[in-house]
């Protein structure tokens, strides 16, 4: 079974191929359509669970040391030899799961939601690349065959944010996530490289094995610039400016793209060189201070948020920061943990705000919403699960996730209490800026126009059931990692602790690992820890509490306060409000500068040495020809005597 | 008899023969004239040819002159061919008057 797994990308790629080319050609329709996008994502996910199960019939120390599925040379060249692989182990699989799954439910609703646009079957063929990229993506089992995946569901955000490209914020936006990804891309590209010219493969397998014989400043150096790639994938300081922006397409693109599934790419593929970060303390410092840094700086700028997509997207940047922020104290499975419960909560989020916006007309200003609750009700209960869920309310999946992460960063030997506090005062903004859009936009009076207000409605059932699946995989799906501290085995860390639980010393070796992971998730609590795990846990249950009262007094309670407030504190309200004039500052320093070079290389360069050169040569062959066409006079008898001429010459020469 | 001429004689009188065409082509006017100075081209280079194969005891030239005639047959009729259109075309054969092919 787990030999079949290059099928699971494959079932997308011919649902992209199908729906790109026959779908398109011959308009079919969009049942077909909807039914083969679907059905290829269903399969894949079938196929996900099936070797899932086949993976757990393994044991622990054989599952991360399943061989390789190797279908063909790719790259034969000199040293270099890639292949097109597919690597089966706890966190593939985990990843091939959450996706296939996310996605396919995403599918589900794009089928209600997309129903009436004329772009239908171009909408799922871009989906379905998308998946199959995402999926190459995790499955690969070299660098490179990572890095297409990771090109190629770059160029599918593109593509889907720009979905709408008649009009000039999608295009806009796109192009914009585009460029800033290029700077990420970048960084990639040069860590693989320093990899290659230092180990001479690119295999995983055999990168890991041979990564202690690097130096410590070339592993800084490679994972610095891994990183830098997992920032621009995952917007993270300072290239998170382009996912606000990807909301302009639509919502189940942002909900499965820039939510759930390739913005989280960052954090896998920094899990999955966990044993090249274990060996570089700097890298991870630094992964964890950006990770803790974007936390907050997106917490903050969701507070004021008028459009609710963009509220989840400042949220997903902020929950982004905490997935670094946990594989950067070394706690690698809490933020594949955290990443897993995100893509379920986050995506509902996104789907909820997406049937919010099919009930009030298109609506994405909270301003203008309110008390919708009880015309869309599987709506505001599926919604107020997520949030519930990301606010981190015990017994939801968010909290076992998050405090997992909040513990990690105040115990690791690579934490710091200041993370733990950064990351907890993070989690209460996200509970106030999460209830805070709960309550605008379900609660209290509808502030829509008469005319909006007639169309409230739920929305069809294709839609809700994708809701429902998700809410239920809200609540359920912490429950696989109960921390030791509430009684729990943390099956989630048990199983991803093959192939995560590496140590700065671990040679790789499943089972040494596994052994050293289970010491560090449990015994990282010795010496009467677990009472401050307990205290800890405490803390950030009432920070988010308390996140949410305030969220209730201002909104609900006292809703003319929230004004008050802002006039008082204009400047501070000001500038939060317009997101720190980041993207004016960036205007300002980088896009203008590159736009000025390339001007000057435009006009300096292009047009006055390179036009010029190439005029220069024209000019100079145009000379030559009118020069030498005098010589064609037209007159038969002149060339005749010039061949005589040449004939007399060559035979004088010749009997000479 | 023949053999008694010295084959000096023959070469003489067809290079003459071919250098009166070479000049006509060049000076004449006339298309048709050049024409039969080309012919008459043709006709020293296969006296010369006569004589080679005469004096050498061998075919050789023979059959070369054999082919020179019957390419000399077919480009006269090609090139009449295109001299009565060219008339028709533009009301003279004279070969100055004819000069489009130029800058």
């Amino acid at each position: 079974m787990i030999e079949l797994v290059w099928l699971i990308p494959l079932f997308p790629a011919i649902g992209f191929l199908f729906n790109g080319l026959i779908g398109r050609w011959f308009n079919l329709d969009k049942r077909i359509v909807s039914w083969v996008a679907c059905s290829a994502l269903g399969l894949s996910f079938l196929l996900s669970i099936l070797i899932f199960f086949s993976l757990l019939q393994l044991a622990p120390e054989a599952r991360a040391a399943v061989p390789d599925r190797i279908l063909f040379d790719w790259i034969v060249s000199g040293e270099l030899k890639t292949v097109i692989g597919y690597k089966v182990d706890p966190l593939s699989i985990i990843m091939a799961l959450v996706v296939s799954g996310v996605s396919f439910f995403i599918h589900v609703y794009s089928v209600g939601y997309m129903h009436d646009d004329p772009g239908f079957t171009r909408y799922f063929a871009y989906l379905n690349l998308f998946v199959f990229m995402m999926l190459t993506l995790v499955l690969a089992n070299n660098f490179l065959l990572m890095f297409v995946g990771w090109e190629g569901v770059g160029l599918c955000s593109y593509l889907l944010i720009g979905f709408w490209f008649d009009r000039d914020a999608p295009a806009n936006a796109g192009k914009k996530a585009f460029v800033v990804n290029r700077v990420g891309d970048f960084g990639f590209l040069l860590a693989m490289f320093l990899i290659f010219a230092h180990l001479g493969t690119l295999e995983f397998n055999g990168v890991f094995a041979g990564a202690h014989a690097l130096g410590p400043v070339t592993v800084t150096i490679i994972t610095l610039l891994l990183f830098v790639g997992a920032a621009g994938k995952s917007a993270q300081i300072p290239l998170y400016v382009w996912l606000p922006d990807a909301m302009e397409g639509p919502t189940p693109v942002s909900s499965l793209i820039h939510a759930a599934t390739m913005v989280t790419s960052g954090v896998y593929m920094i899990a999955r060189c966990n044993l090249l970060y274990t060996m570089a303390p700097v890298s991870m410092a630094v992964v964890a201070i950006v990770g803790a840094a974007t936390a907050i700086f997106a917490a903050s700028m969701g507070l004021l948020q008028v459009d609710i997509k963009r509220v989840l997207a400042y949220s997903t940047i902020s929950q982004l920061g905490y997935m670094f922020l946990a594989v950067g104290v070394g706690a690698f499975s809490a933020g594949i943990f955290h990443l897993m419960t995100h893509a379920f909560f986050k995506g509902l989020l996104f789907l909820g705000a997406g049937s919010v916006m099919h009930a009030m007309s298109g609506e994405l200003d909270m301003r203008n919403m309110g008390g919708i609750w009880k015309k869309t009700p599987i709506t505001f209960w599926t919604f107020l699960i997520a949030t519930l869920a990301i606010a981190g309310i015990p017994g939801f999946s968010g909290f076992f996730s998050k405090d997992e992460i909040l513990w990690q960063a105040f115990s690791s030997n690579h934490g710091y209490v200041y993370l733990w506090l950064v990351g907890a005062v993070a989690a209460g903004m996200t509970a106030f800026y999460m209830f805070r859009l709960v309550f605008v936009t379900f609660l209290g009076t509808c502030r829509a126009s008469e005319e909006v207000k007639q169309h409230i409605h739920e929305s069809p059932s294709i839609m809700t059931i994708p809701l429902i699946v998700l809410a239920v995989l809200s609540v359920i799906g912490g429950y696989v990692g109960i921390p030791h501290v509430l009684g729990g085995r943390n099956i989630f860390h048990e199983f991803l602790a093959p192939v995560l639980g590496g140590h700065p010393e671990g040679t790789g070796h499943a089972a040494f690992s596994l052994v050293q992971s289970a010491f560090a998730s449990g015994g990282a609590a010795e010496g009467g820890g677990i009472n401050m795990e307990l205290v800890l846990m405490g803390v950030s249950v009432a920070i988010a509490i308390i996140g949410i009262f305030i969220a209730f007094y201002l909104y609900i309670r006292k809703p003319e306060v929230p004004k008050r407030l802002g006039e008082r504190f204009k400047t501070l309200y000001t500038i939060v409000f317009n997101k720190y004039y980041v993207d004016e500052i960036y205007e300002a320093c980088f896009v203008k500068g590159t736009k000025r070079l390339g001007t000057f290389f435009w006009r300096e360069f292009d047009d006055g040495v390179v036009d010029r050169s190439v005029n220069l040569v024209g000019g100079l062959m145009l000379w030559l020809g009118r020069l030498l066409r005098r010589i064609q006079t037209g007159r038969v008898q002149g060339y005749a005597l010039g061949i005589i001429l040449g004939a007399v010459i060559i035979i004088i020469f010749l009997i000479r | 008899m023949l053999s008694s001429i010295p084959p000096i004689c023959y070469l003489i009188v067809s290079a003459l023969i071919f250098a009166i065409g070479a000049v006509g082509v060049l000076v004449r006017r006339n298309a048709i004239v050049i024409f039969m100075c080309i012919e008459m081209m043709l006709g020293g280079v296969n006296l010369t040819l006569i004589t080679a194969a005469h004096y050498l005891h061998s075919l050789d030239g023979v059959l070369m002159v054999f082919f020179v005639m019957t390419v000399a047959a077919a480009e006269a009729a090609v090139g009449l061919a295109i001299f009565v259109l060219l008339f028709r075309g533009r009301g003279t054969i004279k070969v100055d008057e004819i000069n489009l092919l130029k800058w």
